[in-house]
């Protein structure tokens, strides 16, 4: 069963819909008790950094997060805001990130003619190979829209690579920690395989 | 490398989908969730619904349609026709939108577009600008579904739309809109060159060669089709297709 979180932020029902689609159990939670259960869970996000980390500690997750995956080694796939918010912290706020992985998210630097958020279908390069991303070939592509990009500190924990003008990792894994920066759920059979692949990890 | 979108663009009248000429002589396409179902099929990049008769009928969004879209939808989308408050943009996000059309309201509501984006991002916000060219061949604004001219310069136009905080613009053309004789190339040119945010090229779409024209030679950053989605030619019947990945590859493929 994959718990889905709610702390008020993302398209948490796209991503529902894609796991129900699929075949996969999901819940969509805000309740710390039935956090307490999850077995996969999935961090969404869409918005700004500063208030989804405010809501998370707010809402009372961060702690129950930190021992469901650093100490139960859970597996977690943050996606899009959710990925950056596993970093130490973003140049869009100040509030510190969850720090689960040794990671930077910082803003898109102007860059000759390319517009910023970085929106549309692109490609994505494998760092490292991954059961995440069984069966994802060449063709790949997914769909992004952000306005801040990640950089691993460890080159070990890059998973995909992307190219925007600078190169930047576009998903990232350490354990049992994983994000991915594009809309899985928005990214039809590309998503699938990406949501299919982490169910059954 | 980020490759341009290719976008159909569907218009709804009550209930169902539809398909205009210069704006007017709607004609029945089919039913908008099968319709969708088609294009999840056909993997397409992402949708755009436009409810044509919202605003000139004075009422807001079909919530019941779009929950039934979006439920069917792994793909980007965005609705437009009579948005002209906060809360309906919300409601239509928490549906599963990514993103929301203002056309008329821009000129009612000029601070609705800065409200939503400053809570949703401004990539939630494409602002829709209709232009037609006047008996001396000068490019107006038009908005209400092309029945109210606000004899605006279009350039200048997307320039305060920018302003007041939209993502994108999607830059119709109502002259060229179900010809199928191209986009407006001048059009698109002086817009895209004006402003720093994506446009997207929409109206007069006949074939793959004019996907490539405006994106290389007008900097859209992305298309939206009509006829070109929904006729199996010019001419010819209703059939819901997309064009070929691979003919579209060399129009696509950008920086």
């Amino acid at each position: 069963m994959i718990h889905i979180l709610d702390f008020g932020m993302g398209n948490l029902g796209s991503i529902y819909n894609m796991f129900r689609y699929l075949g996969i159990s999901a819940i969509i939670t805000d309740s710390r008790e039935e956090l307490r259960q999850a077995e996969r869970i999935v961090l969404p996000g869409v918005g700004a950094f500063d208030e989804a980390m405010k809501r998370i500690q707010e809402k009372g997750f961060k702690e129950l997060l930190d021992e469901k995956v650093l100490f139960s080694k859970r597996p977690v796939l943050g996606i899009c805001l959710g990925m950056q918010l596993l970093t130490m912290g973003s140049e869009e706020g100040v509030i510190p990130g969850l720090g689960w992985i040794s990671a930077k998210t910082k803003r898109f630097p102007k860059q000759n003619g390319l517009k910023i958020p970085h929106m549309g279908w692109n490609q994505v390069q494998h760092a490292k190979p991954h059961p995440l991303l069984n069966n994802l070939g060449e063709d790949t592509r997914f769909y992004f829209v952000h306005s801040y990009y990640v950089k691993v500190v460890d080159e070990a924990d890059s998973l995909l690579k992307t190219d925007y003008g600078l190169t930047y990792d576009s998903a990232i894994c350490h354990e049992n920690i994983m994000g991915v920066q594009f809309h899985p759920e928005k990214s039809h059979k590309y998503g699938m395989q990406l949501l299919r692949n982490f169910a059954t990890l | 490398m980020l490759q341009a979108r290719i976008i159909p663009a569907l218009l709804l009248k009550q209930q169902a989908l539809v398909k205009t000429n210069k704006f007017g002589k709607p004609a029945y396409i089919g039913d908008p969730v099968n319709t969708v179902r088609i294009f999840n099929e056909l993997e397409v990049d992402e949708l755009v619904f436009l409810d044509i008769a919202a605003t000139p009928t004075g009422r807001g969004p079909d919530f019941e349609i779009l929950v039934t879209i979006a439920d069917e939808c792994f793909m980007p989308l965005a609705y437009g026709g009579g948005i002209n408050s906060f809360e309906q943009a919300e409601r239509i996000f928490k549906i599963g939108f990514e993103k929301v059309v203002i056309n008329s309201a821009l000129h009612s509501m000029p601070g609705l577009v800065g409200q939503i984006s400053r809570v949703y991002g401004s990539q939630a916000v494409i602002a829709s600008i209709d232009v037609r060219k006047n008996f001396w061949g000068k490019h107006e604004v038009w908005s209400h579904a092309g029945q109210y001219n606000h004899k605006l310069d279009p350039v200048s136009w997307a320039i305060e739309v920018e302003k007041m905080g939209a993502g994108e613009i999607l830059l119709t053309s109502i002259d060229r809109e179900g010809t199928w004789s191209g986009f407006d190339i001048l059009l698109t040119k002086k817009v895209a060159d004006a402003v720093g945010i994506p446009v997207i090229a929409h109206g007069g779409a006949g074939n793959t060669q004019h996907i490539r024209e405006v994106i290389t030679h007008a900097g859209a950053s992305a298309v939206a089709l009509g006829s070109l989605v929904v006729y199996q030619q010019k001419g010819m019947g209703v059939l819901v297709n997309f064009p070929e990945k691979e003919s579209l590859k060399t129009s696509i493929n950008k920086i």
